[in-house]
């Protein structure tokens, strides 16, 4: 079993082998963050680019720091040092980052399909980290990994996703994730940020958070993107954290040994009350650390087809 | 100057269909008729041309494209646009007022005229604008649009979002007999929108555009019309519901016409799967239902006419990520054997489909082209129905490129084209199209 993919675009476009590969070779990794010299070899003499279109600081510093834990040489670019704003497209920005002979590119991206789009037209490994509302594959895997480390496992879980589905990456990258691995996936959220047919792609939606927690083993809140509010999607930040913001008290109704996740930024007191996001429960600290380790395992399996 | 064509299969919409000859005198169509050949005596002056195998048609007449001229001359120009439509067939285009500046004045539309005179290629009829500066507030002069030279107006791209402003253009085009042509879209429901809204917008996590959003407005505009009693033309329907809408307000009586583009009854959401730009329209690729809906209006003509919405972009703006890429596509060379698929299909016969690119438009519009009755301008497309081409979009006489029909395979291809008796477009012998 090997690992075959030039690119990391999306978790619909990966098979549940695929993932399980991820998940294990990003299992070794964790231990060298750990080391007093947080180094391997493994991709000395690749160069690696940050491209982050969009402003990120935990899923660019993770990426980079993964690199920079296998000895790559890392580079950032971001907007406001890039010369996107000079009228340049976006292909030929990374024709001219590429001919500076990169081997891995990662990017994020406003436009969905941005990181899909550019990959064809590239030598180097396209590694997405968030298009759009499209995907966000490697917080996803991150999540597995961290599921899979605090249950042993993933399938069979019942795993509720809250939140604004419709405009979620990580919700997107989450449920075809977890669906491949077969956990069984409720997604909950008001009908405004509940995306066309998604039931199709596997998973039962509730507008009622109570129904979606009732014997939840895994808890994953989004973060709800204030700017929306002016856009007709929820009448206020106030009816939205009575209605769907996860608390101590509705937490009672999922399992007794829930875990309760989170992507990253929080809105304390919003999606997720300030005593959950501190509880026992809450694993959100250990998915950050996670998140080098599935990165530095997921630019190793991509640094072995070179 | 007398022209004969001869032995070729002649599909004069209604008027004719099989074996004739076409006699042209001076520009103008004198006869059809089986034959002549034989009847006529050899002249100096007479130049016959061979149609044998080939189909005979009036010119094709297309309701909607966009020139881009002036304004976005690294698009498309007045020439090259003209150019393309003889290459498919088209010898009358009605061009979109979007330009820069807007085609809402005199000055604008003699300056399209002008350059359409120089070009000598198709005809080309301005569109005018319903409103200053296609801005939605103040009507243009449609007046004195009319007087040069207009044959309908649009805010196309723009929609008119006032309803008392579009009653007001309504009430005011009627005096001309003007068509109004709204491009039905709320553009509150389809703001951000990049493709229809769906299970594929879902999935590709890309801002939807539901079918609603050109609902909404057909509805608003047929309410309109049915109580202005104005003429109004539907432009590119893409819904089941606006289909149902039409046919409904066309049994009640309101003078209505609407139209279809090839790529709304080609493809179908599916086809933006890849993130390719080129699949980028407005309104949007819809789904199956919506596609089968649409070929069901063409079949009972709740849809008289097949228009391109030709609207071509530069390479480099389709290379921009799917969500701000432009919308559109060209269309003019690509239409004919899209619709002639239709005939394959079982959804129109050959003379159906020839009249949604002839005659049917030229009468939306009132005018006097897409027909060979005697007088008429010797406006005609000489077409191979089984010559079968793969597109190249390298070939295409647009200065643009973006077609979602790359690599395709179609069957049906154009000899040649003649406006007013001249021969403006005969295909290259090393041409595959």
């Amino acid at each position: 079993m090997s690992f075959k993919h030039k690119d990391i675009l999306s978790i619909a476009a990966l098979s549940p082998e695929d993932v399980a590969l991820i998940l294990e070779a990003a299992e070794p990794f964790k231990e060298v963050s750990g080391r007093e010299i947080k180094k391997v070899p493994a991709l000395r003499g690749k160069t690696v680019v940050n491209l982050f279109f969009e402003p990120s600081t935990r899923t660019r510093t993770s990426f980079e720091l993964a690199a920079k834990r296998l000895s790559a040489d890392v580079i950032n670019v971001s907007p406001s040092s890039s010369s996107v704003v000079k009228g340049e497209t976006l292909l030929d920005t990374i024709r001219n980052v590429e001919s500076m002979q990169t081997d891995v590119l990662v990017l994020r991206h406003s436009s969905a399909g941005a990181a899909a789009t550019l990959a064809g037209h590239v030598r180097s490994s396209v590694i997405n980290a968030g298009d759009g509302w499209h995907e966000h594959p490697t917080q996803a895997l991150l999540d597995l990994f961290t599921i899979q480390e605090k249950k042993g496992g993933i399938r069979g879980l019942q795993v509720a996703i809250v939140g604004d589905v419709a405009h979620s990456r990580v919700a997107r990258s989450n449920v075809h994730a977890l669906t491949k691995m077969g956990a069984q996936v409720r997604v909950a959220g008001p009908p405004t940020m509940i995306p066309p047919f998604l039931e199709r792609l596997g998973v039962r939606v509730f507008h009622h958070l109570d129904e979606a927690l009732s014997g939840a083993d895994v808890v994953i809140t989004l973060r709800l993107q204030l700017e929306r509010q002016g856009r007709s999607l929820f009448p206020s930040i106030r009816e939205y954290s009575r209605l769907y913001g996860l608390t101590a008290e509705r937490l009672q109704r999922a399992a007794t040994d829930v875990l309760v996740m989170h992507p990253g930024p929080v809105n304390r007191g919003i999606e997720i009350s300030h005593d959950v996001a501190d509880s026992r429960s809450a694993v959100i600290l250990d998915q950050v650390s996670n998140g080098v380790a599935v990165r530095m395992g997921l630019m190793y399996l991509l640094s072995q087809l070179h | 100057m007398t022209i004969l064509i001869t032995h070729g299969h002649v599909i004069d919409p209604g008027r004719w269909n099989g074996e004739a000859d076409v006699l042209i005198h001076d520009g103008t169509i004198t006869t059809v008729e089986p034959n002549l050949h034989v009847k006529l005596e050899q002249s100096a002056s007479l130049t016959t041309i061979d149609a044998k195998g080939l189909i005979v048609c009036p010119g094709f007449v297309d309701l909607h494209v966009h020139l881009r001229e002036p304004g976005f001359e690294y698009k498309e120009t007045i020439a090259s646009g003209s150019a393309a439509a003889v290459a498919g067939g088209f010898t009358t285009v009605c061009c979109m007022p979007n330009t820069r500046p807007v085609n809402d004045s005199r000055s604008v539309t003699e300056f399209i005229l002008a350059q359409a005179a120089l070009t000598k290629k198709a005809r080309v009829l301005p569109i005018g604008a319903i409103t200053k500066g296609s801005n939605g507030e103040e009507l243009a002069e449609i007046g004195e649009l009319y007087e040069a030279g207009c044959v309908a107006i649009s805010d196309d791209g723009t929609p008119v979002m006032n309803g008392l402003v579009m009653r007001r253009a309504m009430e005011y085009a009627s005096a001309f007999a003007l068509p109004v042509i709204d491009h039905c879209e709320d553009s509150h429901l389809s703001r951000d929108g990049s493709m229809n809204e769906g299970l594929v917008s879902t999935e590709l996590g890309l801002p939807g555009v539901p079918n609603a959003a050109e609902e909404v407005m057909v509805a608003r505009n047929l309410a309109l019309a049915e109580f202005t009693g104005a003429r109004l033309h539907l432009p590119h329907v893409s819904t089941a519901g606006s289909v149902r809408m039409v046919r409904e307000a066309k049994a009640r009586g309101v003078d209505v016409t609407a139209e279809a583009c090839p790529h709304h009854f080609s493809l179908t959401e599916e086809a933006v799967r890849s993130y390719d730009a080129n699949a980028k329209m407005n309104p949007p690729l819809r789904t199956d239902a919506d596609v089968l809906a649409v070929k069901d209006g063409l079949r009972d003509h709740t849809i008289d006419v097949v228009a391109t919405d030709h609207a071509p972009h530069a390479v480099q703006e389709k290379q921009w990520p799917f969500d701000s890429a432009p919308f559109g596509i060209i269309g003019l060379e690509t239409a004919l054997p899209l619709t002639l698929n239709l005939v394959e299909e079982g959804i129109l016969t050959l003379e159906q489909a020839v009249a949604k690119l002839t005659i049917a438009p030229a009468r939306a519009f009132n005018l006097p082209y897409g027909t060979l009755a005697p007088g008429a301008e010797a406006d005609l497309v000489l077409v191979n129905p089984n010559a079968a081409w793969v597109v190249d979009p390298a070939q295409s006489y647009s200065l643009s490129r973006n077609t979602p029909f790359a690599g395709w395979t179609m069957k049906g291809r154009v000899e040649k084209t003649l406006v007013g008796g001249v021969v403006v477009y005969e295909r290259l012998p090393g041409h595959t199209r």
